[in-house]
């Protein structure tokens, strides 16, 4: 077993794993962030995408010892929880927008979806079409047919740019 | 099969956001593989890695002595637990050959990924280690993986408790067959390969089962769409009494299909969870369950159509071999039968011939996968379409106009003997034109045939109908399936005057909860954030037939209606002796009961409610409730239809293939929230996309699944895939009170075709007139070569 220190979605975790532990199983089975979802095992589907170090990952493809001492986001921790009473106001933008936009459908592929997005909106914060959808080819959904979450990303990025969005 | 007018509504036919999607975008989820419980065990299953193969001998000793591992068991230790093999529930013909299916194989296997052995162990990496200590001894036989070679007299055996490796022959002939074809003007022929496909529901499978506690009842939760029949046939299969048996579906992750079944690792997990005596949870791989989750499509299509001088549609047959694989699942046999009716489409004829050959081959089985059976009926059809066309010099807009059912011609009862309540095939054609700029795009395509330009600019049609709404009861019973299309809703409400609905039917991505909502909110006159609607669980919803077939709405949400219908003609009464008024004066409007001609006197219908629960004062002659069930059998299945419009760019020198632009346009019917009907057409779409431009199961020669992962299974992201234009018509439905259609599979059924015909119609002047599936560079590169007259 091997000792670990990560900060997940703002929380310290001191806890022992195998070496061998993926990140998203450690994340799912110990943390109890069941958010962050398993699509595959050929880290082809991105449905387990989360932040490490502010960097989007496939946490199926990072064992959880190469995040000893780093600070892994989930889909979880996304929200500003410090909105109590209405659970809708602190979402982020792009949780925003998947909702509004119909960018979601079973919403299993959601969590990675949006992970992989905001990394996304990082470097490009006004993306075209096109770049949204090479952008996000790393996580697979097959729901949507994507048109509505490549909306659901512009428009996202629309108001974290303040632009005025119509809902 | 008249429409009733729906009332003035408040919600439906408007986009209201989905209630769904708020746990689903911030991780608040409860997938199967989230729930962990007391003392919960991992179970994990040793597969065959050959495709056939004869089981001399298991030995799980080892196995269990590695860390961890609490049980192992061999298919011989586990064999008198099942009271019978998993079901088929659709006998197509009497004779059909299906070999007992047990959970867990004992002396042969018959396809890469048969179960063999489980093992149950701590946690999941420790049941995965042991799994590699289970010695199986196999002595390996032919594999059968050509539908055709399986046919051959003296051909190998898929399975060899069987004479042939056929399942099943059913045919049917509707009018002179012959004398449509022997006077025929023209005829067109064809051999279209509908490739096999595999479903790749984003979630995995997974299952978790609990065995009895305070009560006698075992609790199974299962990534499935069909809690309710999962239920019944697990408690035959298993031998559980079925009152002892809850089957619970939490947040499902897509299905497609895939979770419409009834699977040996489900039974295998209720057996051990009763047996241990402790939880156990098994979650598949996506590998493992591309060998063990049903396969899609697979069919060999020798279709033909005999044209008039006038172009004008005698007749066609249809012969079709369906590649069963290694078992007959759930309904396996019964996927080529629902396209039987639909190979005519939307057109007149005087004769069809449909026979269809079930084979069996040593590979996963196949079964429904989203549009089951009307895919591929569409495909051949509207592909077929074309080449008549092309054959006979005409536009193919022309003999598609010159042979469909006129608007003025519905209710028709086509040559399959089907009755299509309505539809409008001129206006969606007409507006699809529009959109897609019809005219230009074909000035575009001449210019760039006449310059000889390496990138071809092809254009697709399809003009389709499919039939769905699953289904009236009496006709499943005719074509022998095994159960009811009936569909069962509760409506409660409470004291407050806040309702809950409960359904039969189990999403897994499609609304329900908001759709049924819009429904519910306006039929009773209460705000639509007062309805809460629960689903998916036996134990709160014990009635039901589930989700599949775009059965959902047109079955379904015709219940919710039928239910509310009946708590609002209680409501009614109650109101009509609180206001001491008759209660042919009472009238309904927005949720509240007025006596005509005196609008103050009024009770809204929570007032009703609350009145009722207190039960001091109601009609003698009456129950103190409200509540209301409804179960609803539809009369006749439903008929949505469109026209999809697809333009492909096409280099002629690489075969790479470009959309540059698709549009749709769907007549579902009447629509209650067309913001979730847009999002299943655009993913319909998508998934018939990748039918014809990437996706293809590939087995090679020994029956090794060549693409077992994603990583070889190619299913397309956004960066694959166009925006797709969509928009709409709206032919209500007569059969139903909702006059919905059903929007599930249109897209997926209608976009395959426009994209091969658009493919092939790029091709033309270099003489190609088809393209295998999936339309990949090197596919169409062969086709040009073949044209070409060169070896590909």
């Amino acid at each position: 077993m091997t000792k670990l220190n990560i900060t997940v979605d703002g929380e310290v975790h001191d806890d022992d794993v195998e070496p061998r532990t993926l990140l998203v199983h450690y994340l799912r089975d110990v943390v109890g962030k069941t958010g962050t979802n398993v699509g595959c095992d050929t880290s082809n589907c991105g449905a387990c995408t989360v932040h490490l170090d502010g960097r989007s990952v496939k946490s199926c493809t990072v064992l959880a010892v190469q995040a000893d001492g780093a600070t892994v986001d989930t889909i979880e921790g996304l929200a500003d929880p410090s909105t109590n009473g209405d659970p809708t106001a602190g979402w982020h933008p792009l949780q925003k927008a998947f909702h509004t936009e119909h960018g979601l459908q079973c919403g299993y592929c959601t969590p990675g979806m949006i992970m992989a997005a905001a990394d996304l909106l990082k470097e490009n914060p006004d993306p075209s079409e096109d770049e949204v959808r090479h952008g996000l080819e790393g996580n697979l959904c097959r729901c949507t047919g994507y048109v509505n979450i490549v909306k659901a990303v512009r428009t996202a990025a629309a108001e974290m740019r303040g632009e005025e969005v119509s809902a | 099969m008249t429409a009733v007018d729906t009332p003035p509504s408040a919600n439906v036919g408007v986009t209201k956001l989905r209630k769904e999607d708020a746990h689903l975008v911030t991780g608040r989820t409860s997938w199967t593989d989230n729930l962990k419980l007391p003392g919960m065990l991992h179970v994990a299953f040793v597969r065959s890695p050959m495709a056939h193969a004869k089981v001399t001998g298991v030995d799980v000793s080892a196995a269990l002595e590695q860390p961890g591992v609490v049980a192992a068991f061999s298919g011989a230790d586990l064999v008198d637990n099942w009271s019978g093999g998993l079901p088929c529930a659709w006998p197509v013909t009497e004779d059909m050959k299906s070999p007992t299916h047990l959970p867990l194989a004992t002396d042969e296997v018959r396809h890469v990924g048969d179960a063999v052995a489980v093992v149950v162990a701590r946690s999941r990496y420790q049941a995965a280690d042991a799994v590699e200590f289970v010695e199986v001894d196999y002595d390996p036989l032919p594999a059968v993986v050509d539908m055709e070679a399986a046919l051959a007299d003296g051909s190998d055996l898929a399975d060899t408790s069987l004479d042939s490796n056929k399942s099943f022959t059913w045919q049917k002939i509707d009018g002179d067959i012959d004398a449509a074809f022997d006077g025929a003007a023209h005829v067109t022929t064809r051999r279209f390969i509908n490739q096999r496909l595999i479903p790749t529901a984003i979630e995995p499978r997974a299952v978790v089962c609990a065995p009895p506690r305070e009560t006698r009842e075992t609790t199974l939760w299962s990534a499935t769409q069909v809690p309710h029949i999962l239920r019944l046939m697990l408690a035959l299969t298993c031998g559980v009494p079925e009152h002892e048996l809850r089957v619970v579906a939490p947040d499902v992750g897509g299905g497609f299909g895939s979770k419409l079944n009834v699977y040996a690792e489900e039974a295998v997990c209720l057996v051990l969870a009763r047996k241990l005596g402790q939880p156990v949870k098994w979650t598949e791989s996506r590998s493992e369950g591309y060998q063990a989750t049903i396969h899609g499509r697979d069919q060999i299509q020798d279709v033909s159509l005999a044209f008039n001088q006038d172009a004008t549609l005698r007749g066609m047959k249809v012969e079709l071999l369906a590649d069963m694989g290694a078992y007959l699942q759930l309904v396996t046999p019964g996927v080529p039968l629902l396209g039987a009716f639909m190979f005519n489409a939307i057109y007149k004829m005087d004769a069809l011939s449909f026979t269809c050959h079930g084979i069996f081959t040593n590979k996963t089985p196949t079964d429904a996968y989203r549009g089951a059976g009307r895919p591929e009926a569409t495909f051949a059809i509207e592909r077929l379409i074309d080449e008549a066309a092309n054959e006979l010099g005409m536009e193919p807009f022309e003999l598609r106009e010159r042979n469909w059912i006129k608007h003025e011609e519905f209710p028709y009862t086509t040559i399959a003997g089907i009755e299509y309540d309505s539809g409008n095939y001129e206006a969606a054609t007409a507006k699809a034109k529009e959109l897609f700029g019809y005219d230009d795009l074909r000035r575009e395509q001449q210019e760039r045939r006449d310059r000889g330009d390496k990138v071809q600019l092809g254009i697709g049609i399809s003009t389709f109908t499919e039939m769905c709404g699953l289904a009236p009861s009496r006709v499943l019973g005719s074509l022998s399936y095994g159960a009811g299309g009936w569909e069962h809703a509760s409506v409660r409400m409470l004291p407050s005057g806040k309702v809950e609905v409960i359904t039969g039917t189990s999403p897994h991505g499609q609304g329900h909860v908001t759709a049924w909502s819009q429904i519910a909110a306006d039929a009773l006159g209460v705000p639509y954030e007062d309805v809460e609607v629960r689903h998916g669980d036996t134990a709160v919803a014990h009635k039901g037939m589930d989700t599949y077939g775009s059965r959902s709405l047109v079955v379904g949400g015709y219940a919710v209606q039928s239910a509310c219908d009946k708590v609002v003609a209680k409501a009614k009464r109650v109101a009509a002796h609180l206001l001491e008024a008759s209660e042919d004066d009472i009238e309904f409007e927005a949720g509240t009961f007025s006596v005509r001609g005196s609008p103050d006197a009024s009770k809204t219908i929570q007032d009703t409610a609350l009145a009722i629960f207190a039960a001091h004062d109601y009609p003698e002659d009456m129950e103190p409730s409200l509540d209301s069930d409804a179960t609803v059998d539809p009369e006749n299945f439903s008929y949505p239809h469109g026209t999809h419009l697809c333009a492909t760019e096409v280099d002629t020198e690489t075969g790479q293939v470009t959309i540059r632009s698709y549009v749709a346009v769907d007549d579902v019917g009447k629509v209650i929230n067309p913001q979730i009907v847009e999002g299943q057409v655009h993913g319909g779409i998508a998934q018939g996309v990748a039918q014809a431009l990437y996706e293809e199961a590939v087995y090679d020669a020994d029956g090794n699944l060549s693409t077992g992962s994603l990583l070889d299974y190619y299913v397309p992201s956004a960066a694959d895939l166009p925006h797709f234009q969509t928009d709409r018509t709206e032919t209500p439905a007569t059969t139903n009170p909702l006059g919905v259609k059903g929007v599930g599979e249109a897209g997926t059924i209608a976009s395959t075709p426009a994209v091969i015909n658009a493919v092939v119609d790029a091709l033309r002047p270099m003489g190609v007139n088809d393209v295998r599936m999936p339309a990949s560079p090197r596919n169409v590169w062969e086709a040009i070569q073949a044209a070409n007259g060169g070896a590909a």
